[in-house]
């Protein structure tokens, strides 16, 4: 394969890490010895910066050789300050399978500086709490777009300004007008915003924007990548360390150049080791609504629904969003979280016997898969039914039932080694367990193998409540 | 340098006014990046008292002048070449290939990533087939308001999802052969077959229940009885005869489904059992399907390395992939009612199914089981917008900082 690396992420080895490191086996990271230390390096388990003496001057080389060895194929940028701060990119491969994908893509929702006051409380109050709790994880959004729509210098202070007063989430200032952003960078001092953006026409200007504020700066060149590199270049050297990159993010006709130039730029940077291009890039499912036309918002809000998810999977590490419609939001957290799931720990539970409330001799039996999302859920339905129970938590690889059970990872023999490994046979009277409903094709077999007598229970978990009371209670 | 200006000010041996202190730092942040100078040398620069700074300013800044114009640089887009192609898959056979079917479907033969369409064209585009069952069964409610009239015929079911839903082929869920289920014999699912292939001429996968004997058994009837037709059977697993069905399948015209858990040990080892019966272009591999949110991730991400492995020369992966992406609806996400900021489930059930067949379009597949009009829909105008060629109009996306929503 033609493939040119510059530098290989996957060819670090701990030995790498190892022979720059003091080689003391001091211990003052708090492990046993160097080597130990270089390999949670590696495994980015662990920052260089936490081996002391590697900070100090003796070693300030090997620091830096270090450093720029484990430099991420995508910067890594911090957008906003303190608790709330996020950062951006920081990616080391194109696919999650290589490793794992950092800086889960932070979601902004925008406000405008024509809206009243009014409104853009509301909606920065709506954008802080949502939220929604998924596999014992809250679910956030985490910045807000203020735009320029007035196009206006003083409206647009003050709607940073009101922005400011209500939250602390970090900042995107949209306006191609400097002097527009330039009053919205005083209107929010040393909060270190997103500036949106720099342009083949307005860069120079923006450029020093971003030096006096500090702040990093989105490079926008739509469908254009030899003009998004060469301003890229020109503000490297400019002196504008931090930037972020908008190929444009087309809705409808060019939604192809929005995913051949997303995956260009990520390929650029992961593969061919092309700096100009090893930044994080920002896509902008908001842009599907100019296409609104006559459309009923709720088809817009489909469109920038799938737009978002589209990105997510195609490299996006930041997105632009409008719409705070629950069921346009929640698919795109949730896939966001799936994505960005470390691929190297499998999402599972132990298996084996959990007790629920003070079962005792008549108490129910359950049995479920160790995947970790069926268990939370499955244990936070039998809570809510109140009823005293045990359940069985068999070991499926992490695997879902439905899934499980079609492929063969949920088999009646693993269910009778189940029951039997947990002892349940010494902690109850009856000989009766009670199955997942997607499990029902293994019944026959499992009474077969194990002795006991199979209730089949609700499809989906919810239904536990009430087939406990109904059919246990009895 | 943020270095320096933590440490404690008797560490730099000196006493600064902390004002200008401030100053420094900013200073020395900006400039020592440029300069390369080290921490050391610092300290004897600035000795003996805080009046140097006037002096060394002059020579510490280096400016490098900065640019007026854009610098430009040439781009090259990263092409690659891959050693392995996926091999081309035809579904359904026209009168004159000896079937009934109004046309053929060819699924695969892609020589790079998905949809990396800067480096290779999409030789065929990815293909939906839309779920008919052979009995009423419990369907999520938003899906059961589009197919409630049918849900009893699977004639009419599946002239519906040509018609109306814009379906390129149609699977025919056996479910009632289920020996849990009614334990219909094969020749009554040769029927409801029968009556199908009547009612629609796009090319048709013909789904089992799930038991492995029982569905070779209906597998063999309906192989036979339809001889020619190029369907495909779905599916073949580790715990079939895959010898008895692979020959079946050749035998009588037809393709079939390598249907395996999430494991691209499994999927090669039931490939290879297959090869030694039926030619690798009678194959389709599907790795199961889970929902967003219920382990999508694992899904898309074994699809993934089987693409780029068969890409890169793994000669048992280079099959078209399917999925079940009805499998969606298991997130009670999708079905369930919520509290009213969640919206309605007639719009989060739909956008899931979307959801989770966009991510894997990406991901490689070829071949979308789905369920629900608008996820039907929203795919096809994806992948035909995707595939067409046009592009954006610069200017207008620059808009959508101003709009007006």
């Amino acid at each position: 394969m033609a493939e040119i690396r510059k530098k290989g992420f996957k060819e670090l080895s701990p030995i790498d890490v190892y022979m720059l490191l003091p080689k003391t086996n001091c211990k003052e990271c708090g492990f046993d010895n160097c080597m130990a230390f270089a390999a949670k390096v590696v495994n980015r388990e662990i920052n260089i910066k936490d081996c002391p003496p590697l900070l100090t001057k003796q070693f300030k080389k090997q620091y830096q050789q270090l450093s720029e060895m484990l430099k991420p194929a995508v910067k890594e940028i911090t957008i906003g300050t303190g608790e709330k701060a996020v950062k951006i990119g920081g990616k080391l491969v194109m696919y999650r399978h290589e490793f794992a994908y950092f800086n889960p893509t932070p979601i902004a929702i925008d406000v405008t500086d024509e809206m009243s006051e009014g409104e853009i409380v509301n909606r920065v109050k709506q954008t802080e709490e949502f939220s929604y709790v998924y596999i014992g994880q809250t679910l956030k959004l985490n910045m807000i777009a203020i735009r320029s729509t007035s196009n206006d210098p003083e409206k647009f202070k003050a709607a940073v300004k009101k922005v400011i007063e209500n939250t602390s989430l970090p900042l995107i200032l949209c306006s191609f007008d400097p002097n527009v952003i330039e009053s919205g960078l005083m209107a929010a001092p040393k909060s270190r915003p997103l500036i949106y953006a720099a342009t083949k026409e307005n860069w120079r200007e923006m450029a020093e924007l971003a030096l006096m504020y500090d702040c990093p700066l989105t490079v926008f060149a739509p469908n254009d990548l030899k003009l998004l590199r060469s301003l890229t270049k020109t503000l490297l050297e400019y002196g504008v360390k931090d930037l972020v990159l908008d190929p444009g993010t087309f809705p409808t006709e060019g939604l192809a150049d929005t995913i051949n130039n997303f995956t260009i730029i990520r390929r650029a940077a992961c593969k061919h080791g092309d700096e100009l291009f090893g930044f994080p890039i920002i896509g902008v499912p908001m842009t599907a609504w100019l296409d609104k036309s006559d459309s009923p918002a709720e088809v817009v809000m489909w469109k920038e629904a799938y737009l978002a998810g589209m990105l997510i999977v195609r490299y996006a590490d930041l997105l632009i969003m409008h719409s705070l419609e629950g069921w346009v939001l929640l698919p795109n957290m949730i896939l966001r979280q799936n994505i960005y799931t470390d691929p190297r720990k499998p999402v599972a539970v132990e298996p084996g016997l959990r007790t629920f409330g003070n079962p005792n001799e008549n108490s129910p039996v359950m049995m479920t898969t160790n995947f970790a999302l069926t268990y939370y859920t499955v244990a936070s339905d039998i809570e809510a039914s109140g009823v005293d129970s045990y359940l069985i938590v068999v070991d499926t690889e992490g695997i879902a039932v439905d899934s499980a059970v079609a492929g063969r990872k949920l088999t009646a023999e693993k269910v009778a080694e189940a029951i039997k490994e947990s002892e349940i046979e010494n902690k109850v009277k009856h000989r009766k367990i009670i199955i997942p409903g997607k499990a029902a094709r293994l019944s026959g077999e499992i009474e077969q193998l194990s002795g006991w007598e199979v209730i089949v229970g609700p499809k989906d978990s919810s239904g536990i409540p009430a087939f406990l009371q109904q059919k246990w209670g009895k | 340098m943020k270095l320096l200006a933590n440490r404690p000010e008797k560490e730099i041996g000196i006493k600064l006014d902390p004002m200008l202190f401030e100053l420094l730092a900013k200073f020395q942040e900006i400039e020592l990046e440029d300069v390369e100078m080290d921490v050391g040398d610092l300290e004897i620069w600035l000795q003996p008292s805080a009046t140097a700074i006037s002096q060394i300013t002059p020579k510490l800044i280096t400016p490098k002048a900065k640019p007026t114009t854009i610098i430009e640089v040439e781009f090259t887009p990263p092409l690659e070449q891959y050693p392995g192609q996926i091999v081309e898959v035809k579904l359904g056979a026209t009168k004159s290939e000896g079937g009934t079917r109004g046309r053929n479907i060819i699924l695969g033969g892609e020589k790079s990533p998905a949809f990396c369409m800067f480096e290779n064209p999409m030789p065929n585009p990815p293909v939906i087939s839309l779920d008919v069952f052979d009995m009423r069964i419990p369907l999520a409610k938003a899906v059961k308001m589009h197919v409630a009239e049918v849900m009893e015929d699977p004639a009419a079911w599946a002239k519906l999802a040509v018609e109306k839903f814009g379906a390129d082929m149609v699977t025919l869920h056996l479910i009632s052969i289920d020996p849990l289920q009614k334990d219909t014999s094969p020749e009554e699912a040769v029927k409801t077959v029968e009556e199908v292939v009547q009612a629609v001429d796009v090319p048709l996968i013909i789904g089992g229940c799930g038991d492995p004997k029982k569905d070779l058994a209906v597998f063999e009837k309906v192989a036979e009885t339809f001889s020619g037709e190029r369907f495909l059977l779905s599916s073949i697993t580790h715990d079939m005869d895959v010898e008895k069905a692979a020959l079946t399948a050749k035998k009588h015209g037809h393709v079939v489904l390598s249907f395996t858990p999430m494991d691209m040990n499994l999927a090669r080892e039931l490939n290879r059992k297959l090869y030694e019966f039926i030619p690798k272009d009678h194959i389709v591999m599907d790795t199961t399907t889970a929902a967003l949110g219920y382990g999508l991730e694992y899904a898309f991400t074994i699809m993934e390395r089987a693409r780029l492995a068969a890409l890169m020369g793994d000669q048992e992966l280079q099959h078209p992939m399917s999925s079940g992406t009805t499998n969606a609806w298991a997130a009670r996400e999708a079905w369930m009612k919520m509290a009213p900021e969640w919206g309605p489930r007639e719009l989060r059930g739909p956008i899931w199914e979307t959801i989770t067949a966009l991510t894997l379009l990406f991901a490689g597949v070829d071949l979308f089981m789905m369920m629900h009009p608008a996820a039907v829909k929203t795919l096809k105008d994806v992948v035909n917008e995707l595939l067409s060629g046009h592009s954006g109009r610069a200017e207008r996306i620059a808009e959508w900082i101003t709009v007006r929503t």
